[in-house]
């Protein structure tokens, strides 16, 4: 591993809460940070379906409903769960040091449709 | 064998016979959103028989909100949702029949004739025909003069006519049609709406909402005609007259008309099938035949929520009631009622509305927020419960209300007017209430 000087700093711990998501942004693509109980977990922001931002999103449980379509995905794995969504979205792993959120950009992932 | 109320789950919808029948395929009239949905779901339940789909539009299935927003607000840019992309159906092998109409049921054969003649038998039928424009019946008022919006060749005529510096027209103050003013205000036209009833969107939302969107298109220059019928439209060259009963005339380079739509349930009413402005289904979307299903703008719809059929024409309805149907076909066994609170959005300049519910006239009005800013909420209450929640970029504090509506929560409205307690603290409480309760 080549250690935290590759992570991407997104936000405070204290900038993200269950019910609103923290909308950041690497290289010019927004991103979504969120809180589930203990948990971060960081996704793209933008929904695969519209131009809907899910940082605007209804938190319910593991799941972020899109504020424009009411698609749904799984905030863990990004995996869409509800129509209209099909595409899944990117998701990070998500680093958690001196109270600050960091993503590696090299764990970008993608489930399978 | 079912139960009606919301939710539940029953053994079966269909009994042997009609799952038998299955084995002859399924057969869906109408590719829009709710029959490529209906498709779609049908695979993804594991119905692995024949899949037909009939359309009288040249596209695959697509979704029409953007028809009326994102598609006329530039020249060039098509803003189209697919349903699927392309590949899709041939990949899942459910065979696309475009530009091809359905004339007729044949109900005894459980045949459909389509209009080239050819005929294609079914084991169970899904009619999602949608509805068509209602044309402006005046004198003077052509096809060729009139433009209206509902289908992909609709907009694509019409965005071309968006011209900077032109006069607009738009006949109709629903939610079309004040889009389609948004839209030609954002390329630059000049705008006027006529409306025949007292203020925009009358039949739909609160008086308090309508006057708001007024304003609003006011403060973009749009003018107002209300109380307005029309006597005839004068054509000069390129230029229309639309003469108004008050003796005004309103000169239009472009006229756009939005005053409503028919259900095409013509092909089911002449099928013997019940038809009150729109085709008569139970909770299940199943019509008085046990092989014919309807869905999505062209069905009204026993609602279990509301205890009474309704006809919805919006995105939610074509797409989850299609859905619904498609797995209450699929996988039988797990037959649920289409039961879902109506929820609607428009988009208009920088504003984006969206409504759970349905509108009462004479219910109690909650203001949440400022009106005088472009984020605020209008929930209207009867005996201290929502029942219809109205709210304007306030798309994340509003859907908590959704789960209120659902609930039958008996609510303070003092407490609901306070914007510093979100919904979402009220919606877990009185969650958390009841499971204490239970």
């Amino acid at each position: 591993m080549s250690g935290a000087a590759n992570y991407i700093e997104l936000c405070a711990v204290g900038d993200v809460t269950q019910d609103t998501p923290y909308k950041a942004n690497m290289d010019g693509t927004d991103l979504a940070v969120f809180q589930l109980d203990d948990q971060y977990y960081v996704t793209e922001d933008l929904c695969t379906h519209g131009p809907g931002s899910l940082c605007e999103g209804y938190v319910d449980g593991d799941e972020v409903e899109c504020p424009f379509h009411q698609g749904k995905f799984n905030i863990k794995t990004g995996v869409a769960t509800s129509a209209p969504c099909t595409d899944p979205l990117t998701v990070w792993t998500v680093i958690v040091q001196n109270g600050k959120i960091f993503i590696d950009p090299a764990s970008a992932r993608k489930a399978t449709p | 064998m079912s139960q009606t109320s919301a939710g539940a789950v029953i053994q079966s919808v269909l009994d042997d016979v009609q799952i038998a029948a299955l084995a002859d395929g399924i057969v869906i009239i109408g590719a829009g959103q709710a029959g490529g949905r209906a498709a779609e779901a049908l695979r993804r339940q594991g119905f692995a028989g024949a899949i037909t789909l009939v359309g009288d539009e040249d596209e695959l299935p697509y979704e029409r909100p953007s028809l009326s927003k994102e598609m006329l607000h530039d020249a060039e840019k098509e803003a189209i949702t697919w349903v699927q992309k392309p590949e899709f159906y041939a990949a899942n092998d459910i065979k696309v029949l475009t530009g091809t109409r359905a004339v007729a049921i044949d109900r005894t054969a459980r045949n459909v004739r389509l209009g080239n003649g050819e005929t294609l038998h079914y084991g169970a039928l899904i009619i999602a025909t949608g509805a068509r424009v209602r044309h402006l019946d005046l004198p003077g008022a052509t096809s060729e003069n009139c433009y209206y919006i509902r289908t992909l060749a609709d907009s694509r005529a019409l965005r071309d006519r968006l011209v900077a510096g032109r006069r607009v027209v738009v006949i109709g103050a629903g939610f079309i049609g004040l889009e389609a003013a948004a839209a030609g205000v954002k390329r630059g036209c000049d705008v006027t709406v006529i409306e025949i009833g007292p203020q925009p969107l009358g039949r739909v939302v609160p008086e308090q909402i309508g006057a708001w969107y007024q304003s609003l298109h006011a403060s973009h220059g749009v003018k107002f005609l209300f109380n307005a019928g029309l006597v005839k439209f004068h054509n000069e060259g390129n230029v229309v007259i639309v003469e108004t009963k008050a003796g005004e005339m309103i000169p239009a380079d472009t006229v756009i008309v939005g005053i409503g739509v028919i259900p095409n349930a013509e092909i089911a009413a002449e099928a013997g099938l019940a038809v009150e402005r729109g085709i008569i289904v139970d909770e299940f979307g199943l019509t008085a035949d046990p092989h014919i299903f309807a869905a999505g703008d062209v069905a009204r719809h026993f609602n279990p929520i509301f205890n009474k059929h309704i006809l919805l024409e919006s995105w939610q309805n074509a797409q989850n009631q299609a859905i619904a149907i498609a797995k209450n076909i699929a996988t039988p066994a797990g037959a649920a009622p289409y039961a879902e609170l109506p929820w609607f959005w428009s988009d208009q300049y920088d504003v984006n509305l969206q409504m759970f519910g349905l509108s009462e006239p004479g219910a109690d009005t909650v203001i949440r927020g400022n009106p005088e800013t472009k984020s605020w909420m209008l929930l209207q209450l009867k005996d201290n419960r929502i029942i219809c929640a109205i709210g304007m970029n306030t798309a994340r504090d509003l859907r908590p209300a959704r789960d209120l509506i659902n609930m039958g929560a008996t609510l303070n409205p003092e407490e609901l007017a306070d914007t510093n307690v979100p919904l979402a603290n009220i919606m877990r409480r009185e969650k958390r209430d009841r499971a204490a309760a239970a």
